[in-house]
């Protein structure tokens, strides 16, 4: 399967990762590249095998239920780009 | 030609725990911005979520519940999309492995029919933060304080087939998720939301493109948002157009639902199962362990209380209505030595309710203690006070002037039933009244009525209604 010009573009708002103009054939070539690998790994028969959740054998631990953080958002806001009345600052986002 | 309605929910149930889902900082509501947002919750590099046990217990009850399957091996991913409240640029949740598989819940209509509606899943997840608009010119402002609450995403088939059935089930499931103690139902702070996926199509045809309707706070509009919709898609196809899959939100001052977002991407939140956190176990002891502790449901409590109480299907639906307000009423009952089931009940639907309504409390908020409320019902059942005496002393116990007891003694009101005292009342209203008696025994019976008015008026109505009547038909003879 290849990606054309319409896929890479699509994909990189998605992704919200800017591909340069001279730089779509490229990518479009490595992705087809990727997913013709993805075709070839579908020849396998997979029908009874659980999805890997996990690369590690092993459980869940869990914590209680109980309260062990302060407040730091003081410490916290100060390595933020910006910050308001305790509000991290973001570019104006429009409903 | 007529038109089907399909209708399915999504329900996130906000749990009542202590500590977030994947962290130790508070999820108290109304707290100072970000000072209950730690590092996890932020998304600081480096950081590594682990699970809050208390979630998964609440959730397996929920399952129980509902009848469901327990997912006995339950797996976290990663939903990944960009919006400056969901600092990590995903939303841990469950996508394959839900920790809450296929359950049901049988719902009531108003005219008496039950319908049972399919529950696809329940899944586990955490909740985002929250944007706040104008604290800066050309910025948005993001408290993350609600970032990585636990969340239960109850998810429903599309089985209901009108607003009615969809609000129907919604308050069942508000009521049960109360009931069961895993969320406190407050919909105005937003621990109980409801989305409404909203369909038509002709009968025997696929169905129709949905529209979702989020983030209604009440209802009542909920119910009115549905039914605009409904009727927006009708007349929409009917004119020659196509419902497009997208957000709407509801306009409750113009009653309207308008576009918010196509979901055309939806299909790109590249779900994949988290790194940072492994699977979780579900052993059948750990079920068990949970099914030891489920209360008594709503359904089986009100069954109950008609056999068990002899009460009539309305009392027992308004004493049901919450657990608080049917544990306050079996304490009543149960301090109460002699029993009259009957009365307690009239007086937690009537008096008690209506104190509850008029001042805007909850049952749990109550001035009037079960104990408080069970001695003044004493004092009725051992004719130490009327029925009417009995409010002003409920409303006196309201306003934190003390017991049924110490008020009775305060204000002096307990009941006259010495007997010398009533006679002389009846005899001082039969002489004042000459006329009235020879009405009475010339036939006029229900004179009768009249004199019991005068004497118990004499008395500041404490006289024993009982002993006046008695001693007047003798003295009448």
């Amino acid at each position: 399967m290849s990606l054309g010009k319409t896929e890479v573009e699509y994909i990189s708002r998605l992704t919200q990762i800017e591909v340069r103009e001279d730089a779509v054939d490229g990518v479009a070539e490595k992705l087809s590249n990727i997913i013709d690998l993805f075709a070839q790994m579908e020849a396998v028969d997979t029908q009874n095998v659980l999805p890997m959740a996990h690369p590690l054998d092993a459980v869940q631990r869990l914590r209680p239920d109980v309260v062990t953080e302060v407040d730091q958002h003081e410490k916290l806001q100060a390595i933020a780009p910006a910050a308001a009345e305790a509000h991290y600052l973001v570019p104006q986002v429009i409903e | 030609m007529s038109w089907e309605v399909v209708i399915g929910l999504e329900i996130h149930a906000q749990l009542t725990t202590k500590s977030k889902i994947f962290s130790g900082a508070s999820t108290a509501y109304g707290a100072a911005p970000n000072s209950q947002a730690c590092p996890i919750d932020i998304g600081m590099p480096g950081m590594l979520p682990v699970l809050n046990q208390a979630v998964i217990g609440k959730s397996i009850l929920l399952g129980l519940a509902l009848d469901a399957e327990i997912g006995k091996r339950s797996v976290f991913d990663r939903k990944n999309y960009f919006y400056p409240d969901l600092p990590k640029g995903y939303q841990t949740t469950q996508f394959e492995f839900p920790i809450v598989g296929q359950g049901k819940l049988e719902i009531e209509l108003e005219d008496g029919t039950k319908k049972v509606i399919g529950v696809t899943r329940a899944h586990l997840e955490e909740d985002a933060g929250k944007s706040v608009h104008g604290l800066e010119q050309g910025q948005t402002g993001v408290d993350l304080n609600r970032a990585g609450t636990p969340l239960l995403e109850i998810v429903s088939d599309p089985d209901m087939s009108s607003a009615k059935e969809a609000v129907a089930y919604a308050k069942k499931m508000h009521e049960l998720v109360q009931y069961l103690g895993i969320c406190d139902g407050n919909m105005q702070e937003g621990s109980f939301r409801v989305d409404s996926n909203v369909s038509v199509r002709r009968p025997g045809e696929p169905l129709g493109t949905r529209a979702e309707l989020k983030n209604i706070n009440s209802f009542r509009f909920i119910e009115k948002a549905i039914e605009i919709e409904i009727e927006r898609q009708i007349e929409l196809i009917e004119s020659g157009g196509t419902v497009v899959q997208e957000t709407r939100l509801y306009d409750a001052e113009n009653d309207t639902t308008r576009s918010m977002r196509t979901k055309e991407d939806a299909n790109d939140y590249r779900y994949f199962p988290c790194p940072d956190l492994l699977p979780v176990i579900i052993t059948d002891e750990d079920i068990e362990a949970v099914r030891t502790t489920m209360p008594e449901l709503p359904d089986a409590k009100r069954t109950r209380f008609v056999a068990e109480f002899g009460l009539s299907d309305y009392d027992a639906t308004v004493l049901t209505g919450s657990r608080a307000m049917a544990e306050f009423f079996e304490s009543v009952v149960g301090l109460t030595k002699e029993k009259d089931v009957k009365l307690c009940a009239n007086w937690m639907t009537s008096g008690f309710s209506a104190a509850l309504n008029r001042d805007g409390l909850s049952v749990t908020e109550s001035p009037v203690s079960a104990e408080m409320l069970a001695g003044m019902i004493e004092r009725i059942l051992d004719n130490s006070i009327s029925g009417k005496i009995a409010k002003q002393v409920f409303e006196a116990m309201w306003q934190g002037e003390g017991t049924a007891d110490q008020i009775i003694e305060s204000r002096g009101l307990k009941q006259i039933t010495d007997t010398g005292v009533i006679e002389a009342l009846v005899d001082e209203v039969l002489a004042n009244n000459l006329e009235q008696v020879e009405a009475y025994k010339a036939g006029q019976t229900k004179m009768l009525g009249y004199f019991v008015g005068q004497i118990m008026k004499a008395s500041g109505g404490q006289a024993n209604p009982g002993q006046v009547n008695k001693m007047l038909v003798a003295k009448l003879k």
